[in-house]
């Protein structure tokens, strides 16, 4: 019986990290359904992008007031973290503050855990208040109704009770240690729940030690629930922000990739010696290529990454010139049509033991509208915004090329552009032979 | 003041076994279209003043591709590429300039991947280039004191960081640059790019152009300064929509020097 908490603690532990585990591994299987892309290049321009924007968080303080608190929860979160090690220990070992043989340095490390702990508190208040009070318009967009509204609170909710947790039980603690009571050793300073342990006095010792065992025992099941909520919520960026802007474009922005399927039909056509009618070499696929995207497999598996890691924070949908001019477009939506569509396809493999079977939708159509995508201005703004590196454009483009290569499906206006420009190489109905008569004009 | 434009082809270049200094790709914009025409003699009499050996390509010179590109049709884009790409070659083309922000960034970014490696520079940084080695002087003339707001083209600024030439050239005609609320990184698009030039806007609450407009109109400028042929028509229209086009030009940065000079 002595052994029962470590016992139980450990149940807990692996139940917890075994089914993230679970969870990591469907969304390794669901990113990988995307197409092989070549990122293997240029490493340490991407380990630096990745120190600059995920870690040091470069783009996040373009906005300032957002900035600086998302700051204080990001640093609050990966610091705190430290003493989630000696509650492992402590939990699986039956000992109880562990790291308090640090002496001054633990005293310094907890006083920093506290103040960090009062921060976020504060931070995730100011979050609440501008999604919930204020109001700010990127955070009340239609996509944001309904599950990605409460998902984002109950995101808040979830942070704010940890941290209180974490202040509760330290104050109980030291309660506790100024009552001198058993097991409770010395240790650690508490300049914010100092202020909480004078509302035990006069308590029973046996019941502060319920209830410094409860908020205990509440605060490291809370970090494994958050740890596998984080799957079903907009919040894996905590962890993909980091992949993510290390595989982000490298190239200038305005740089669209060349299709290789493309390249290869055309040079076929412009070489002269070249027989149309050739049949392709043995073991060569003879099917043609299907040409743009129409739903998530055919995007690449980095798009896919971006849409995991995408948070809606609406960066890019509060910078779209399209956007801010009452069009259907939205960057975000499409970042989350993309992760719901993926979702949709990954459960379908579930169900069908590995194998996708026909569900007769897709990403383009059912999830994403061709109004939306004829509005974009290919302007790079929602590239530019997103504080970890997504690419909203690209999928537009991409979607774009399945409509008109595929489909034949461009707005009339754009066909009598490009049939322009395959007639007489310019957008407009004039005469090649034309090109330099301004030269002569005066 | 009008004097005939100098304006030699590669073709004559070539005849003459040489080689000009730089390729100045027009464009259709520039070639076909009545406003932008403007700024291409514009520029062409700065080159000229500057004595720049430059020629065009004339009528061997074809769309880019870029509209088609951004409009969802690669396959037509290459083929216009690789129709270019085998002229330039053939001309052994090494440094392209041009007037259009699409142009450039077609020509530099995505034409390499298909065979044509050029120096491509924008006119802006081209102009500046001339003024840094001495070769054009700059008075501000009638742009001296003048309220003057950038405009900054998608596909040079975001698309390709070109943010300081062209305001290091309106500040070398002695006029006041002011900022409009959204400018560099953060600029708003005119609406024209993607292809949109092309085709009527989605169903909206207003049209880009006109939010962009009232952004550079609330910085009450005597001249929004543009960059771009399209954003030049945007802005235009946008400035007659407001009813302010007499008080209000949009003027592309080589009308300006060339004007500034009385060119």
């Amino acid at each position: 019986m002595e052994y029962l908490p470590n016992v139980l603690f450990a149940i807990v532990l692996c139940a917890g990290i075994g089914f993230f585990a679970k969870n990591i591994s469907r969304l390794r299987r669901n990113i990988l359904l995307g197409k092989d892309v070549d990122v293997s290049d240029n490493t340490s321009q991407r380990w630096r992008n990745m120190a600059k924007i995920a870690l040091g968080q470069t783009k996040m303080v373009v906005r300032p007031i957002a900035g600086l608190l998302h700051i204080i929860v990001y640093v609050g979160f990966i610091i705190i973290n430290i003493e989630v090690v000696e509650i492992i220990i402590d939990g699986l070992l039956g000992t109880h503050r562990i790291f308090a043989a640090l002496g001054v340095v633990y005293d310094v490390l907890i006083a920093t855990f506290e103040i960090l702990a009062g921060l976020v508190i504060v931070a995730v208040v100011v979050f609440w208040i501008r999604r919930n009070i204020i109001r700010i318009q990127r955070f009340v967009k239609p996509e944001m109704k309904g599950w990605p509204k409460a998902d984002g609170n109950l995101i808040l909710y979830i942070e704010l009770v940890l941290m209180t947790l974490f202040l509760t039980m330290n104050g109980a603690d030291y309660h506790l240690q100024q009552v001198g009571a058993d097991h409770y050793v010395q240790a650690g300073s508490f300049p914010i729940s100092q202020y909480i342990a004078p509302l035990f006095d006069g308590v029973s010792t046996a019941t502060v030690i319920a209830i410094e065992r409860t908020a205990w025992w509440l605060h490291i099941v809370g970090i494994l629930f958050f740890l596998n909520y984080l799957y079903y919520s907009k919040h894996l960026h905590i962890l993909l922000a980091f992949p993510n802007t290390y595989y982000g474009k490298l190239t200038a922005l305005g740089q669209f990739k060349n299709l290789e399927a493309v390249t290869k039909e055309v040079k076929l056509m412009m070489d002269p010696s070249a027989d149309p009618f050739a049949a392709p070499p043995e073991g060569e696929d003879d099917t043609p290529e299907k040409f743009g995207t129409s739903d998530v497999v055919d995007l690449s598996w980095v798009q896919l990454l971006n849409a995991y890691t995408c948070t809606e924070c609406g960066r890019c949908t509060s910078e779209c010139p399209a956007n801010q001019t009452g069009k259907k477009l939205s960057p975000r939506k499409i970042m989350m049509d993309t992760r719901d569509r993926l979702e949709e396809v990954g459960k379908n493999i579930e169900k069908n033991k590995g194998a996708f079977v026909d569900d007769g939708k897709q990403l383009l159509g059912d999830y994403i509208s061709h109004e939306e995508l004829w509005a974009c201005t290919s302007c790079n703004a929602c590239v530019q915004a997103c504080p970890v590196s997504i690419d909203p454009l690209s999928i537009i483009m991409d979607m774009r090329q399945y409509l008109v290569m595929e489909q034949s499906a461009a707005p009339s206006d754009l066909n009598n552009m490009m049939g322009n420009i395959e007639n007489n190489g310019a957008p407009w109905p004039f005469n090649q032979m034309d090109r330099l008569n301004w030269a002569e004009e005066h | 003041m009008e004097g005939k434009l100098n304006v030699p082809t590669m073709a004559e270049f070539f005849a003459a076994g040489k080689q000009p200094e730089v390729l100045f790709w027009v464009g259709c914009a520039g070639s076909f279209d009545d406003r932008a025409k403007k700024i291409t003699k514009a520029f062409v009499k700065i080159l000229n003043k500057a004595n720049v050996s430059f020629a065009v390509l004339g009528t061997e010179e074809s769309c880019s591709g870029d509209p088609a590109k951004r409009a969802g049709n690669e396959f037509l884009f290459q083929m216009q590429a690789v129709t270019n790409i085998e002229v330039m070659n053939a001309y052994e083309i090494k440094k392209v300039v041009t007037a259009c922000p699409h142009c450039f960034n077609t020509l530099k970014n995505e034409y390499p991947g298909l065979g044509g490696d050029y120096e491509v520079v924008h006119h802006t940084q081209f102009l500046k280039q001339l003024l840094n080695e001495g070769r054009i002087s700059m008075e501000g003339g009638q742009f001296k004191g003048r309220r003057i707001t950038f405009h900054d083209p998608c596909y040079l600024g975001r698309a390709n960081g070109v943010y300081e030439a062209p305001r290091e050239l309106i500040q070398k005609l002695d006029a006041e640059l002011v900022e409009m609320k959204n400018c560099k990184q953060k600029g708003l698009c005119c609406g024209a790019g993607g292809a949109q030039m092309f085709k009527e806007p989605e169903k909206g609450d207003k049209d880009v152009n006109i939010e962009r407009t009232e952004q550079a109109l609330d910085v009450q400028p005597e001249i929004i300064a543009a960059a771009c042929p399209f954003c030049n028509t945007m802005m235009t229209d946008g400035v007659k929509n407001k009813e302010q086009e007499n008080s209000v030009a949009v003027m592309d940065i080589a009308e300006m020097i060339a004007t500034a000079a009385d060119l």
